[in-house]
């Protein structure tokens, strides 16, 4: 076995998206030693790619906002499937925490009277988005970067943790390389964070980073924590389609916020035509044209647009319009927002307006968009507690997309980037706390023996698989067998190729050294997105009805039996163990709201 | 569709040379597909920083055709005008780690210099900010960080004056912090001293590559300089800044 490098911290926190970072400053304002490794440089994470805005009930704009109705348009948007008090904590304590950044520095667009901006989004009953135009994300980012960096933390740019390190049942430390010369390191902790972020890499179009392969889903999945409801993979309705180079990249809700409009090939705006409102939402949105465009500009006496449906009822909606034949030349829809002031268009939505410009050769402006569903989310993950964040394994703590709790079967748009400052900082505090009387626990040469071993095979193996080529070919299985509308058929076929896939990557061969070598990276990558995509299938399979983001078109309708049900996956060998558990009751106090709405 | 040369630098700080692969071609394709062909079909071990691939998260830095980019916005087809390579080579500023690339940390590191937002502890809560007091410095928070600005400066380029000059991402991010309405911290000392920004002459290279387009010298550094020299060359300001007991 050659030699690593060890260090040493009371909380080792694992990625450095928004959670990762809010997590880090929490535990380190408790006083303690903290380091935090990311796959890539600082500042990259997928955080940065979250356009639209943070969700939280202000009320800046619209009085009638409040926590109680935050917490009621989280879990129907979610199709109840979600922890209760995970979304009432998020709804409670999202305002304190976007206030809160702005005190860090964060600059967000402002209202007349000189507070923070909020827009309309999907599934959200008032203007609740907390913005900076479409790069909320990036502002989001970049100022808890600063603060944690001030915090004196220490951060292990380009590592790649591919392993927690356990000790008896706890979890105390994790086993990795620099991505920059191929070493491996060791990296105790009392109390480790896991902010690894989604998966959308194993799809073909998607919306994610490079980084969002589910590594961290994995790890804590080998190390003995529950993922649950891992069906749930969000498909965003407006991802672009044309050119193929750009296909998959995010258009944010934003657009349809500031007004823009969904038309399929006819000119017709299908949000209209009533089937696809589902009964949790009629009533809700305008009914007419002349209705939506005066809420433009009365958003008290008018109901928004049904284009502000959520996410998985539109992509749904767009996905059968294309099927019905009334698709674009690309196989989309247009979002049209030519009709508002190209001023506005501009300020409001300038990164939308540069990458359509730079990237697809349409000014927005005075043109419409090709658009079609893109992976975007996934509400699935470690099954945290919701007020400490604490995985089912001792030592290890979770928060952000990686987590699971708070989203339910679909998530609403913004939920993502409060989910990442409200639970990160739950998670930096307990683990603190955790690590306050946990003592460092002793670690095992065997398992690091072990995943030396499994890292460094590829350079040696006669196999012949080419670690990129297999990665498109599950992305291609993916994308045919697991999207946006699953069927019995469809999955069980996808499941085998996933499975042969598995086999396959037993022959990984990869060529150089390991400095800097992405072919040696990606085949250990590839390993976590198959094991991912599996159990993603599995559950897909067992969940025989359509809720949320679950659309099975052989069990088109939800099913009471399912409705009070959350899918558990652990690891049993090399097996996948699927069990069912209640969904934790709303309690009375909670319930009564949604009587009061009615 | 019609082929592409690529010729890229291979190689790492002990040397290296160009070598060219063909690469086919797709409607939009941008530098950074044809680099993942390469990456696919001819070699596995191509480096590569990337991410986003959206040109939100400035990890695709180098130069295409001896000019700082993102791979991923930088269009095929506006490079093959004629049939010409398509050179790609690292940053040159900085130094090679392994093909393309590169040690960045140095930014990083300056970076960590600067003390973070800190509002006066008497700041109201929330914020009160009207949105034309902070449209310029939400210009400057665009900023991804892909340090092509800092690969540009000549200062840093061609004199390698990492010692005494910060380069135009850190001012710029020196003139977020200094324009914030709530911050309460004096930075032009920094400025001045540490960040070296009497060594800018304005040539404005960095406003030139910026991918984000922000007016970094026309918007952040013209006027922190303006602001330097209020305090550092104008006496009289200078004395009558000292009797107010403003800073």
């Amino acid at each position: 076995m050659e030699a690593y490098d060890t260090y040493e911290h009371d909380v080792l926190v694992i990625g450095a998206g928004g959670a990762g970072l809010r997590a880090t400053i929490a535990a380190a304002e408790a006083g303690l030693n903290v380091g935090v490794v990311c796959k890539s440089l600082l500042g990259k994470a997928h955080t940065v790619m979250a356009e639209g805005g943070i969700a939280g009930a202000l009320a800046n704009l619209d009085k009638k906002d409040s926590w109680q109705v935050h917490f009621m348009d989280t879990m129907r948007g979610g199709a109840f499937l979600n922890n209760w008090r995970t979304v009432e904590l998020l709804a409670k304590e999202a305002p304190e925490r976007v206030l809160e950044l702005e005190r860090y520095g964060a600059v967000f667009d402002r209202t007349p009277g000189g507070l923070i901006m909020q827009r309309p989004f999907g599934g959200h009953t008032y203007r609740r988005l907390n913005h900076v135009g479409d790069r909320t994300g990036l502002e989001l980012l970049r100022t808890l970067q600063d603060r944690a960096v001030a915090t004196g933390m220490k951060c292990y740019m380009e590592v790649a943790i591919t392993r927690l390190l356990k000790d008896g049942d706890r979890v105390v430390g994790a086993f990795g390389y620099y991505r920059e010369t191929g070493r491996f390191l060791v990296v105790k902790a009392r109390a480790v964070i896991l902010a690894t972020g989604g998966w959308g890499r194993m799809y073909q179009v998607t919306s994610n980073s490079h980084d969002s392969v589910g590594d961290g889903a994995i790890l804590a999945y080998d190390a003995g924590a529950e993922l649950m409801d891992m069906e749930m993979v969000q498909f965003h309705p407006t991802g672009m389609i044309w050119p193929p180079g750009v296909r998959g990249i995010l258009v944010t809700e934003g657009v349809r916020g500031e007004g823009g409009v969904l038309r399929n090939a006819k000119g017709e705006r299908f949000m209209f035509d009533p089937k696809y409102t589902p009964p949790a939402y009629r009533g809700r949105h305008a009914e007419t044209e002349e209705e939506a465009a005066r809420w433009l500009e009365d958003k008290d006496n008018n109901r928004p647009p049904p284009e502000l449906l959520p996410r998985d009822v539109t992509s749904r909606a767009i996905y059968r319009e294309v099927l019905a034949g009334n698709g674009t030349e690309h196989g989309g829809v247009y979002l049209d927002i030519t009709h508002r002031d190209p001023e506005l268009v501009k300020r409001k939505l300038p990164s939308m307006y540069e990458q359509f410009h730079a990237l697809g050769d349409v000014d927005i402006t005075k043109q419409a968009m090709e658009v079609g569903p893109t992976i975007h989310y996934t509400m699935g993950g470690v099954r945290a507690e919701p007020d400490t964040c604490a995985t089912t394994v001792p030592g290890l703590f979770t928060a952000g997309e990686v987590a699971c709790g708070v989203h339910g079967a679909n998530r609403l748009g913004g939920n993502a980037l409060c989910d990442l400052l409200v639970f990160g900082k739950r998670a930096g505090e307990a683990a603190a706390q955790y690590a306050q009387t946990a003592t460092h626990g002793t670690i095992d040469e065997t398992q690091i023996r072990e995943e030396s071993e499994i890292l460094l095979a590829p350079f040696e193996s006669s196999g012949t698989e080419n670690p990129y080529l297999l990665t498109q070919e599950l992305q291609a299985a993916m994308q045919e067998g697991a999207m946006i509308a699953r069927t019995e058929e469809g999955l069980s076929q996808c499941l085998s190729q996933v499975l042969e896939l598995q086999r396959r990557a037993k022959n990984l061969h990869i060529d150089g050294s390991r400095l800097f070598n992405p072919g040696w990276h990606t085949a250990r990558e590839i390993r976590f997105m198959l094991k991912i995509s599996e159990i993603i299938v599995r559950c897909a399979l067992e969940r025989r009805e359509s809720r949320g983001a679950q659309w099975r078109t052989d069990y088109p309708d939800p099913d009471p039996e399912w409705a009070g049900k959350n899918l558990i996956a652990t690891k049993d060998g090399d097996a996948v163990k699927i069990t069912t558990r209640p969904v934790p009751q709303i309690p009375a106090e909670l319930a009564q709201l949604f009587e009061g709405a009615k | 569709m019609d082929n592409v040369t690529l010729r890229v630098f291979r190689g790492d700080a002990s040397g290296g040379a160009e070598h060219d692969y063909e690469v086919p071609t797709f409607p939009g394709m941008v530098v950074l597909d044809a680099i993942h062909y390469i990456q696919a079909h001819h070699d596995s071990t191509l480096s590569c920083r990337w991410n986003c691939k959206a040109g939100k998260c400035g990890s695709c830095s180098a130069e295409i055709n001896g000019k700082p980019r993102l791979l991923c916005k930088a269009r095929v087809r506006d490079y093959t005008t004629d049939n010409a390579p398509i050179v790609v080579h690292p940053l040159k500023a900085f130094p090679l780690i392994k093909d393309l690339v590169t040690d960045v940390s140095w930014n990083f590191r300056v970076s960590e210099k600067i003390a973070p937002f800190t509002p006066a502890a008497d700041a109201p809560k929330p914020f009160v900010m009207q949105q034309m007091d902070v449209d310029r410095i939400q210009e400057f928070r665009k900023c991804i960080e892909c340090f092509l600005c800092q690969d540009v400066c000549h200062i840093l380029r061609d004199h390698n004056r990492k010692d005494s000059f910060y380069g135009p991402r850190q001012l710029i991010k020196l003139a977020n912090l200094d324009m914030h309405p709530y911050d309460s911290l004096e930075r032009r000392k920094m400025m001045h001293e540490e960040a070296g920004i009497g060594f800018c002459n304005i040539t404005k290279c960095c406003t030139e590559v910026c991918p984000e387009h922000i007016h970094l010298t026309d918007n952040g550094i013209i006027p922190l300089k303006e602001r330097v020299a209020d305090i550092y060359f104008d006496p009289l300001m200078w004395l009558s800044r000292k009797l107010m007991g403003k800073k």
